[in-house]
């Protein structure tokens, strides 16, 4: 097996110095009638490199693949060109098989570049602190609510109704255990987002209002109304964030008065991978730093008086404060963390910039051309790169009408709200800079078809 | 603050070994690398676009000069070229009146200076590619590159988890053949693929325990946990609402039985148990614990973090274990990545299985397969306790995991298993002569051996021992876990490594043990030959730096 360098000489050898007189004596703490005599049953046996990756690539050829052609979708995941290099510098074996940092000394590669991530992260999202990442988007937003709890010592928090399902889901699902409330809605097809009604629900139990900027339907929200309002009631403003690239373009949540920043990280430097793994982006101000979930790098010095870095404020968490711990993360997404900053730095603030505007121009462009076609209303007054569309037919079934014509059209709201009568219509459409006029042209026409 | 070209200077003080020094600060291959922000300008990039902005000129801002523009420095707009788009066709802004007016303060490298940048920081870290990573509950294994390649194919890099599932029917097809060799491999009933990490997957664990016990109208608070576990189990049994409770460990290592027997009741809803446990030893009554725990009313979940020692040898579901998370990052190869992404896939038993999460991959007899998420849960899947993520799970684990166990089979696994338990236990029989071993007259342990620092002298530790294991160019044992043992040193060597670079380590060992006894207080200097000595936690504690702030303005004008 070209995975295991021992050979069998070796083995006689060790068990020799060992004492055993077999492998099977090393066992003898399991009981005899529950250890396995073979290899299971039924399960085929080892196999080449060539047989695995043959068996592996005709999987992969089963998917339609997003580059392959016209391809719109986005609703938390999206589509941007990643450098070349991104991907060598995560393959680099010494970022790529290494483990948590904690023997700084000989770590100091993966946490000055968790510190540089923690900056880039903070100053992106216009907060004073981010911490090293976490898994994704969606479990970083539970984190953040209860993070709020904790500060606040309330538990009710109003979720607006902008908010990504998914993400609204996995809050119900753990706020069912921890019995914290979430006041939570539906959106509706209309370019109103509900900040206005966030703002009259706060009251003096509320512990945070969680508003995702740009919103599930794309569209753009001043968070400052929001925020003074959390604030005079003495509740935070947690805003979501699940795709950053917006940020080259638009205020940052912070600026507007966030509290806590959270974010999907995936749209800088990481593939779409079918969902995962992806990067829980963090930030919040300084002075709650210490309840705050997930590794941190921190700057020091060395016995020599270099500046280095380590893991630090380690006692918020799990393997030091065990059940008392700000969170039960451990393993979190350094290595994507790794392609985030990679792909931001070699952008720079200049290439995000460019990226954004690119990305909003492309959007804007398809909007109007969409907007055009007979019976489909433009439901945004305002977008980044993503918009949804009113179609006078359900956008299921156009979606899969649009797949047979080859062209990924977009997230029906169907598919995320299955139950919602009045948002079967709505059609989610991410337009960003890989999307060339060809492609646009190919939806336009697809859609046009199949609407009818 | 765009350029900071005087923050950073390089470091080269005295040094009492009288080695020659360096302007640079480098010492030849051992490179000296700024932060980001002291190298990088916001108005370089290191990515060109093939378009730019309508209405304000091709390309024209791209051949943009160097150093920050004045406006920048003053707060004011930035440079022209590159204004916020606004609407080409309707004239008004569409991003409600939210144009950026501020500058960010992200600079950029141009490639080769990034790639240098990472690749320089790359070289200050070690790694399982360059040596032994024993570190003990890790499984720091080899991670074969055939998984890099095939993760790395379009149709699965390049997917997009809500397209339409007929265009994904291969993805899916991987999800469900690697849950087909997990159930197999743990002789477990179901299993939910989607938690993000061993942590994630013992809130899933502790989910559906709760969810079970709920839908038979049993309100029950306590979790037991042995003094021994992963920090994480306390943690996700109080983050899922439970109090915590620990029961002790015997005098060979193992889980009290007695003192368990005695702690449960009504009040008690689950166990978590580590086995093979932390300590390394396999838990031998661990059936005669299920049944206790059954017989009680409550779950058996059990860590699965040292689930290489016993696979292919014995399958938890024959230990009547409820539900059991698999690092697959751990047994199953995926890179650690410095620190994640994981994968923490949890196997359930049947009586645990109607409440495992959404989303989840089903086979259909007509051989398509589907997600199984809100829309038809209700038929389904109707007791799930919830979604835990967006998604559906790390899809790029899953296509390396099973690349790995289809490269092992049946056969290659088994052996997996057994040359993890022979290298551990060479490695225990090498060095209980210099070394503490507080179980090794016990037996055999799995797949790590444990150690401790009784018997070192002059107030050296096991602090000591692995900081000089740095300097003979190893990464240290997991130091000062589990608990239970005083001084811990828990050595995890995997099967990956050969007998001459178990040799070499032992060789290391024994050394720096000998001079741990006679007292030797060089060691307290160790590491000497790393990148970095000894790094003040306590100052990085006291007075956290999160993140860089530009030097003063008076430093950084030019």
């Amino acid at each position: 097996m070209r995975y295991l360098p021992l050979s069998d000489a070796d083995r006689s050898e060790m068990l020799q110095v060992i004492g055993a007189s077999s492998i099977d004596e090393l066992f003898g703490d399991v009981p005899e009638e529950l250890r396995l005599k073979g290899p299971i049953e039924g399960l085929p046996l080892h196999a080449s490199e060539m047989a695995v990756e043959r068996h592996m690539t005709a999987l992969s050829r089963k998917n339609m693949v997003a580059g392959d052609g016209p391809f719109f979708l986005g609703c938390g995941a999206y589509k941007h060109h990643i450098p070349a290099s991104v991907d060598h510098i995560i393959q680099r074996g010494e970022f790529l098989t290494s483990y948590t940092p904690y023997q700084p000394e000989i770590a100091q590669g993966t946490l000055q570049m968790m510190f540089e991530f923690q900056t880039q992260v903070a100053r992106l999202f216009g907060c004073e602190v981010a911490n090293a990442s976490m898994y994704d988007g969606s479990t970083a937003m539970w984190e953040a609510i209860v993070m709020a709890h904790r500060i606040t010592r309330r538990g009710k928090t109003i979720i607006s109704s902008g908010v990504h399902p998914h993400y609204v889901s996995v809050a119900k699902t753990m706020a069912k255990f921890t019995e914290d409330q979430l006041q939570t809605s539906l959106p509706e097809l209309s370019g109103e987002t509900d900040a206005e009604r966030l703002i009259a629900a706060i009251d003096a139990e509320t512990s945070a209002v969680v508003v995702q900027y740009p919103d599930i339907l794309g569209r753009i929200t001043d968070l400052a109304p929001i925020a003074e309002a959390a604030h005079a009631a003495g509740a935070l403003l947690i805003a979501v964030v699940t795709e950053p690239v917006a940020l080259g373009l638009i205020r940052s949540p912070g600026e507007m008065g966030a509290d806590i920043v959270v974010g999907e990280g995936q749209s800088i430097g990481v593939g779409l991978q079918f969902g995962g793994p992806y990067v829980g982006l963090f930030a919040c101000r300084e002075k709650h730093v210490r309840q705050m979930p997930g590794r941190l790098a921190g700057e020091t010095v060395d016995a020599e008086g270099k500046r280095g870095f380590v893991l630090t404020l380690s006692t918020r968490e799990q393997h030091i404060r065990r059940e008392k711990a700000t969170s039960n993360i451990c393993t979190s997404s350094v290595l994507c963390a790794l392609a985030f900053t990679a792909h931001l730095t070699l952008l720079g603030e200049k290439g995000l910039r460019q990226l954004a505007s690119l990305n909003h121009a492309r959007a804007c462009e398809a909007a109007d051309r969409l907007e055009a076609i007979p019976g489909v209303e433009l439901v945004n007054h305002s977008f980044f790169n993503e918009f949804t569309l009113k179609l006078p037919v359900e956008a299921r079934p156009a979606v899969h009408a649009m797949v047979e014509k080859g062209v990924l059209g977009g997230v029906s709201l169907g598919r995320l709200y299955p139950d919602v009568e009045a948002l079967q219509n709505g059609l989610v459409v991410a337009v960003t800079e890989t999307a060339t006029d060809e492609d646009i042209a190919a939806l336009e026409a697809a859609l046009k078809e199949v609407v009818q | 603050m765009t350029v900071n070209p005087s923050g950073w200077r390089p470091s080269a003080p005295a040094n009492e070994q009288g080695e020659a020094q360096t302007v640079t600060g480098n010492r030849a291959l051992m490179l000296e690398e700024p932060l980001l922000f002291e190298i990088g300008s916001t108005e370089q990039t290191g990515v060109d676009f093939d378009e730019f902005l309508p209405g304000t000129g091709r390309g024209a801002s791209v051949a943009g000069g160097g150093g920050p523009s004045p406006e920048r420095r003053e707060g004011g707009p930035p440079p022209s070229g590159l204004r916020p788009a606004t609407s080409p066709s309707r004239g008004g802004s569409r991003l409600a009146g939210l144009e950026r007016s501020r500058p960010i303060g992200l600079p950029g490298l141009s490639e080769p200076e990034a790639v240098r940048h990472y690749t320089r920081l790359s070289r200050q870290n070690y790694a399982i590619d360059l040596g032994l990573f024993p570190l003990g509950s890790c499984t720091m294994k080899h991670n074969p590159r055939l998984n890099e390649k095939v993760a790395r194919l379009p149709g699965f890099a390049d997917v997009h988890p809500l397209q339409p599932q007929e265009t994904v029917q291969g993805a899916l097809q991987v999800i469900n053949e690697l849950a087909f060799w997990l159930l197999d491999l743990t002789g477990m009933y179901s299993v939910a693929m989607s938690p993000k990490a061993g942590a994630h997957g013992e809130l899933c664990g502790l989910l559906c325990i709760r969810a079970a016990l709920e839908a038979r109208g049993d309100k029950r608070e306590v979790v037991l946990v042995p003094e021994s576990a992963h920090g994480t189990n306390p943690a996700t049994a109080a983050f899922a609402g439970y109090r915590v409770e620990n029961i002790p460990a015997n005098t060979a290592g193992r889980v009290d039985l007695d003192a368990l027997k005695a702690r449960l009741g009504p009040d008690v809803a689950a166990v978590m148990i580590t086995n093979p446990n932390t300590c390394g030893l396999f838990e031998p009554e661990m059936k005669a614990i299920s049944d206790a725990v059954h017989s009680a009313g409550a779950f058996v979940y059990c860590d699965g973090a040292n689930f290489n020692a016993i696979v292919g040898k014995v399958r938890p579901g024959d230990l009547g274990i409820d539900a059991m998370h698999i690092n697959l990052h751990k047994t199953f190869s995926t890179p650690h990545g410095g620190g994640g992404p994981g994968s923490g896939p949890v196997v359930l038993s049947q009586a645990l299985a109607p409440y495992g999460p959404l989303p989840f991959a089903a086979k259909y007899p007509d051989g398509s397969y589907k997600i199984v998420e809100e829309e038809t849960a209700g038929e389904e899947h109707p007791n799930a306790f919830g979604r835990m993520v967006a998604f559906h799970g790390q899809m790029g684990m899953f296509t390396r995991a099973l690349a790995y166990i289809l490269s092992h089979g049946a056969d290659g696994l088994k052996q997996v298993a057994e040359d993890s338990v022979l290298n551990a236990n060479y490695i225990l029989r090498s060095l209980e002569d210099v070394l503490d071993a507080p179980f090794a007259k016990s037996g055999p342990c799995m797949h790590e051996a444990i150690f401790s620092d009784k018997g070192f002298a002059g107030g050296l530790s096991t602090l000591d021992l692995a900081k000089a294991l740095i300097d003979e160019g190893f990464h240290p044992m997991t130091m000062y876990f589990p608990l239970v043992v005083h001084g811990a040193m828990l050595v995890e060597p995997t099967e990956t490594e050969s007998k001459a670079s178990l040799e070499q380590f032992i060789m290391a060992v024994r050394s720096i043990a000998d001079r741990a006894k006679a007292g030797d207080q060089s060691l307290k200097a160790a590491p000497v030959h790393a990148p970095r000595r000894r790094l003040d936690e306590t100052l990085a504690a006291r007075k956290p730096v999160l993140t860089y702030r530009e030097p003063e303005p008076a430093q950084a004008a030019e």
